[in-house]
């Protein structure tokens, strides 16, 4: 039983940063038609947003000790971090929450970075095949690691979770199951995370006034545009919007995986695969199916399972996805006509 | 086919035309490819060696500290620098001038801790850059590639970090050559310490590396714990570079097992392991014993990485910067000297192997790949900072102590993370070499 | 056979055979003509060229073809260890088993179109390289990577003499293929060669021509009563085997097949050239494969060692911000460079290098202006 609970638990975890950053690949998909293979690389920026952050509150001072010697024999650099020297005990703290903290860093900057993206490059592509849109993007995908690689390096940088929330969740005590049933607390905060930002955009599409041309855009262009709204620059906006999603996905995600600069790459294809299974432009059908995917390769991971179908959890979200384009051409969730030829 | 013939002749006359025209007219050409294509041996003022390493992927930490230990030893082989480790090797032929009178020029690839990308570098290096010696690799999936190409090719290969027991026993390679200890020595040293530690009634779970070093390390430290009376519940492969581990740490959880087996090394160890803690493995009880986390192979670099992760965590080492002896105290002044941090085992062993090729030229008296074998088989030496050691003509492992390690519980800067818990000697850790198999295969493997 | 190539076609054939054949010759002043490097260059332009038949003609974007690379390595492996080191049956298996496998994957895959067929061929592929990578190690040796070993029992070279001292070497009767030399590289160029004639002879062929019709308007097609998927499944299996083709050839230059050339980071890549080189065109594909492959052999090598010797000549408040900004570039950063050109390709130059070297053409030769600016770039078009 427990078993079962952890791995749903687990499942819901992964499920909740594939339908994050699977959001905002749909939600441009669905208001700009543009297919965008540098999604994965904003997710990889907005972890970089933490990382530039603990390193500014970690900029140092060094001064050098005469008195002691390293081991092997040069003087001793003593640092101390400039924000603890001004600040005190809230630098401390300040220090402590870095990563929640760089959200304040992340949003404006990834918003900058969505804008002057689709400004500067996407909205050529509107006209063009989708084959073009993949392969720019692609190329731009490739710009963004290798600056993140020049100035970070091609290491994976650790980004400590809080203390408060390092340690584990005894899950199982809190509904009475005893103590087998435990979980990283970061991991718990960042489904949570991830739910209040799903939550967030929904709302933000469902019930404000602006969400709403957004949604009449989505469904027809033409005609939004025939009443004298600037369409465009709400999806800029949206696109924006789409890169702060994705950056703040990272962001919250560091605590859990040391970023490197080649995370993204390495969700991206994932959450395509994700944004497949939901429908392309669906929303709903990309939560679904993030979470659907994650509680599947969670299940599949168990060795129950792999005493059966051997290698299955390697390949079980793949293929889940064949079978999903072989028997429901659009996704769960799709919509007709989108992206069929 | 007619044309292929006539352009091939055609080719055959342009190239003896070209070979005298052009040259070389760019720097980067080095020697011309009429003569011998791959055992460059030297004609110039330089010998040139290749540091294949990997500086991205799942050991990309260690790959750079090895590309810094490889360039602080062309220095030091030039006289340049404080010499290091050349003063305190016994016994030595090597005079600080270079080898043989060349001075030594180097090159280095990313190899991207990937078995295809190691070989394409290897033979870049040894096509294009003329190397006669390729060194480096952090995983022994690269080593053992390599090694095989270097064997093709007629150059030899000082492996760098690698663990696998298929280095020097299935896949060994008459030109390769491995200073780093193996997963068997590792299994055999510790052993009796976390059976002392975590007694003799014992239930573990291994999550394994996906790859040939995984597999045997598995193997050896099965053996060595199931000697201890401990039982295996399971063992779990996880591909290279898996980022995630919670979907391998989870099952263990439930599983009955008291103590988790990390076959891990780099990136992944770091991951699995701060993944595990997280988990509260550590926290727990299980069967009334503390549940208890081994890593079998420890490096510095990895315990920086993972943090207080590490704490307490037993382990097997090649070599330690604390160990209290000349030759590392050496070692770890010039090094600390030069780029501020002391020297990873990665870092020493590549250091020691590019010192123990060019001792091996400066004694056979040339580069010529089968002599240059011959003076490393069966080489006894000391004064690297491992203790008396001997190059086996057998296997070509080094036989030499290795050292039990645990991570610190009150370290005193980021540097200090290990504690050496005991040295097993070389008596132990020596081994029947063939208990692995393989065969070295023959001398000369090319001819030029 | 020889039949339906137009003079210009031959002409063409004739100059890329003498151009490849020679290219230790040409390539030698750009400090390129060792062997490793020209072996890539023909086999990934062998690769990039099948790529183009699917991709080129019909328009599919496929991001799985990675994947047949890697059944042709293994294929050419297990010939090597288990019959013989003779690379004839090797490439005869490799052909033969990615035949099966693309005409399997081609199958389900073309059941959808667009980005659905893309994304169909990304899993498919991305399944056999975790596959390749865990369970089927018994099969691959996952990460290690299939290796020749000294047991091996390589039954047909048994036959005739015994097992030598050490590994046997890759081999055509008495040339050795792998292992260094010459000889690998023309064994790869031969087998270009032979690939450029045969994507000639289908881009001229009816069949290429329906090919197109699919690319340009498949509805119509359609409503016109022609059944389009046996065409599209037959350029899927002929674009595989291609692949597979030149998995076979890596394996057999280096007898060693890893999991990792089947990531979808490696379908990128062929991607990338063709672009670059340019869709649809008969050449584009092969200079495209070159000159990413050189860049990234030559170029990831320069250090700011070498920029600091080439602008040398500049005074130090120029030269070392300059170096500083361009050792972006080059070197590790040679990746930055890729994506940059790539971008500019992609934005200006939807017709890649080959549409580059026609507008340069057509500006000095300015004979019917208009006529050539009005087809549109990613048409197919002759390389001239």
């Amino acid at each position: 039983m427990d078993a079962i609970l952890l791995q749903i638990l687990n499942g819901l975890d992964k499920g909740g940063a594939y339908a994050l950053i699977a959001l905002g690949l749909t939600l441009v998909f669905g208001t700009l038609g543009v297919v965008n293979f540098a999604h994965g690389a904003l997710f990889m920026l907005g972890a970089f947003c933490a990382v530039t952050f603990n390193k500014l509150l970690n900029l140092e001072s060094v001064v050098i000790d005469p008195e002691q010697t390293t081991a092997w024999g040069s003087p001793l650099e003593v640092r101390t971090p400039y924000v603890e020297a001004w600040l005190g005990d809230f630098g401390a703290v300040l220090n402590d929450y870095s990563v929640p903290a760089s959200i304040v860093l992340a949003i404006p900057v990834m918003l900058l970075v969505g804008i002057a993206m689709e400004r500067g490059l996407i909205r050529y592509f509107y006209k063009r095949p989708h084959a073009d849109q993949i392969l720019v993007t692609f190329g731009l995908a490739i710009v963004i690691q290798e600056i993140i690689k020049h100035f970070f390096g091609a290491n994976p940088i650790p980004q400590p979770a809080p203390d408060a929330f390092a340690g584990t969740a005894y899950v199982g005590e809190i509904f009475g199951l005893g103590q087998t049933l435990a979980y990283p607390w970061w991991r718990i905060v960042y489904l949570l995370f991830s739910l209040a930002v799903i939550g967030a955009v929904f709302a933000f599409l469902q019930f404000t006034t602006y969400g709403m041309v957004v949604r009449a855009g989505m469904h027809d262009r033409q005609t939004v545009g025939f009443l004298g709204i600037d369409i465009q620059r709400r999806f800029t906006v949206v696109f924006g919007l789409a890169a702060v999603v994705a950056g703040l996905a990272g962001v919250m995600y560091t605590p859990i995986l040391p970023p490197d600069y080649h995370m993204g790459m390495e969700f991206l294809v994932l959450s395509f695969v994700v944004v497949v299974v939901g429908g392309m432009g669906s929303l709903g059908g990309a939560v679904a199916a993030g979470f659907l995917l994650g509680i599947l390769q969670s299940f599949a991971s168990m060795n129950e399972v792999k005493a059966i179908i051997p290698g299955i959890d390697q390949i079980i979200i793949y293929l889940v996805a064949v079978v999903i384009l072989l028997t429901l051409p659009r996704g769960l969730l799709g919509r007709r006509g989108v992206m069929e030829d | 086919m007619k044309f292929k013939t006539m352009n091939r002749r055609l080719f055959l006359r342009n190239s003896a035309i070209a070979g005298v025209g052009l040259a070389a007219p760019m720097h980067f050409i080095r020697g011309a490819y009429a003569q011998d294509m791959s055992c460059n041996v030297p004609t110039g003022d330089t010998v040139t060696f290749g540091w294949s390493v990997p500086l991205t992927g799942a050991y990309a930490d260690e790959g750079a500290d090895e590309l810094k230990a490889f360039q602080l030893a062309v220095k030091h082989l030039n006289g340049e620098g404080d010499g290091g480790l050349i003063a305190t090797m016994k016994p030595t032929a090597l005079k600080g001038n270079g080898i043989l009178g060349k001075k030594v020029a180097q090159v280095h690839g990313d190899s991207q801790t990937k078995t295809d990308a190691a070989r394409d570098n290897a033979k870049r290096m040894i096509e294009r850059d003329g190397a006669i010696m390729i060194s480096g690799g952090s995983s022994s999936a690269e080593a053992v590639a390599v090694q095989s190409l270097c064997q093709d090719m007629g150059v030899i290969h000082m492996s760098g970090l690698t663990h696998s027991n298929d280095t020097t026993g299935k896949d060994k390679k008459r030109y390769g050559f491995r200073h780093f200890f193996n997963a068997y020595q590792s299994g055999v040293a510790l052993g009796p310490v976390i059976g002392e530690a975590y007694g003799k009634d014992r239930r573990a779970y291994h999550l394994t590396a996906d790859y040939t070093w995984g597999w045997t390390q598995e193997e050896s430290i099965k053996a060595a714990t199931e000697a201890l009376g401990w039982e295996t519940v399971a063992a779990v492969r996880t591909p290279l570079g898996s980022a995630d581990f919670s979907q391998y740490i989870t099952p263990v959880l439930n599983s009955g097992a008291d103590v988790l087996i990390l076959n891990h090394y780099g990136k992944d160890m770091v991951n699995s392991l701060t993944q595990a803690v997280q988990f509260g493995l550590r926290d727990k009880q299980v069967n009334g014993k503390n549940f208890e986390i081994v890593v079998p192979l420890f490096s510095e670099l990895m315990a920086q990485g993972a943090g207080d992760a590490v704490k307490g965590i037993f382990g097997t080492s090649n070599w330690d910067w604390k160990l209290d002896d000349e030759a590392t105290k050496t070692i770890t002044k010039s090094f600390g000297a030069e780029y501020g941090t002391p020297p990873s085992q990665a870092a020493h062993t590549c250091y020691v192997q590019a010192l123990l090729y060019a001792d091996a030229c400066e004694r056979a008296g040339t580069f010529y790949a089968p002599e240059v074998i011959k003076a490393l088989e069966g080489f006894e030496f000391d004064g690297m900072g491992n203790g008396a050691t001997l190059y086996r003509a057998e296997d070509h492992q080094c036989m030499k102590p290795c050292l039990v390690v645990r991570g610190k519980q009150e370290p005193k800067d980021k540097f200090d993370l290990m504690e050496i818990v005991q040295v097993v000697s070389r008596d132990v850790t020596t081994y029947d070499p063939s208990i692995f198999g393989g065969e070295l295969g023959p001398y000369d493997a090319k001819q030029c | 056979m020889f039949a339906g190539l137009s003079r210009n076609d031959w002409f063409l054939f004739l100059a890329f055979t003498a151009v490849i054949l020679l290219m230790p010759i040409i390539l030698q002043p750009i400090g390129a003509a060792y062997p490793a490097l020209m072996q890539k260059m023909c086999i990934f332009g062998l690769f990039a060229i099948g790529f183009n038949i699917l991709f080129g003609l019909t328009g599919y974007l496929s991001f799985g073809h990675a994947a047949f690379v890697g059944v042709g390595s293994y294929a050419a492996v297990w010939s090597f260890k288990l019959l013989t080191m003779n690379i004839v049956p090797a490439l005869m298996l490799a052909v033969f088993f990615t035949a099966i496998f693309a005409l399997v994957i081609g199958y389900v895959s073309l059941r959808r179109s667009g980005i659905y067929f893309s994304i169909l061929t990304l899993a498919f592929a991305q399944m056999s390289y975790n596959l390749a990578y865990s369970v089927l190690t018994p099969l691959t040796n996952g990460e290690t990577g299939l290796q020749l070993s000294l047991n091996d029992p390589r039954v047909i070279d048994r036959l005739f003499d015994g097992a030598g001292p050490g590994l046997p070497r890759v081999n055509f009767f008495d040339l050795y293929i792998s292992g260094g030399g010459y000889a690998g590289f023309y064994t790869c160029a031969l087998a270009l060669i032979a690939g450029f004639f045969i994507s000639i002879r289908i881009f001229r062929s009816p069949f290429g021509m329906m090919l197109r019709a699919i690319k340009s308007n498949q509805n119509r097609m359609r409503y016109t009563g022609f059944n389009t998927r046996p065409y599209l499944l037959a350029a899927f299996v002929i674009s595989g085997v291609y692949a597979g083709l030149a998995g076979g050839l890596m394996a057999a230059t280096d007898p060693l097949a890893g999991a990792e050339r089947m990531q979808w980071t490696a379908s990128g890549e062929v991607v990338l050239m063709t672009i670059l080189g340019g869709v649809g065109t008969l050449v584009g594909p092969v200079i495209g494969a070159a000159v990413i492959k050189y860049f990234e052999n030559i170029f990831s090598s320069f250090g700011d060692a070498t920029l600091h010797d080439v602008f040398g000549f500049l005074p130090d408040a120029i030269e070392d911000p300059l170096v500083a900004f361009l050792s972006l570039f080059v070197g590790d950063g040679w990746h930055l460079t890729l994506g940059v050109v790539f971008m500019l390709i992609v934005i200006f130059l939807p017709g890649g290098i080959m549409e580059g070297l026609r507008r340069i053409w057509n500006l000095f030769n300015r004979r019917r202006p208009g006529d050539r600016e009005a087809t549109p770039a990613a048409q197919p078009q002759p390389a001239e």
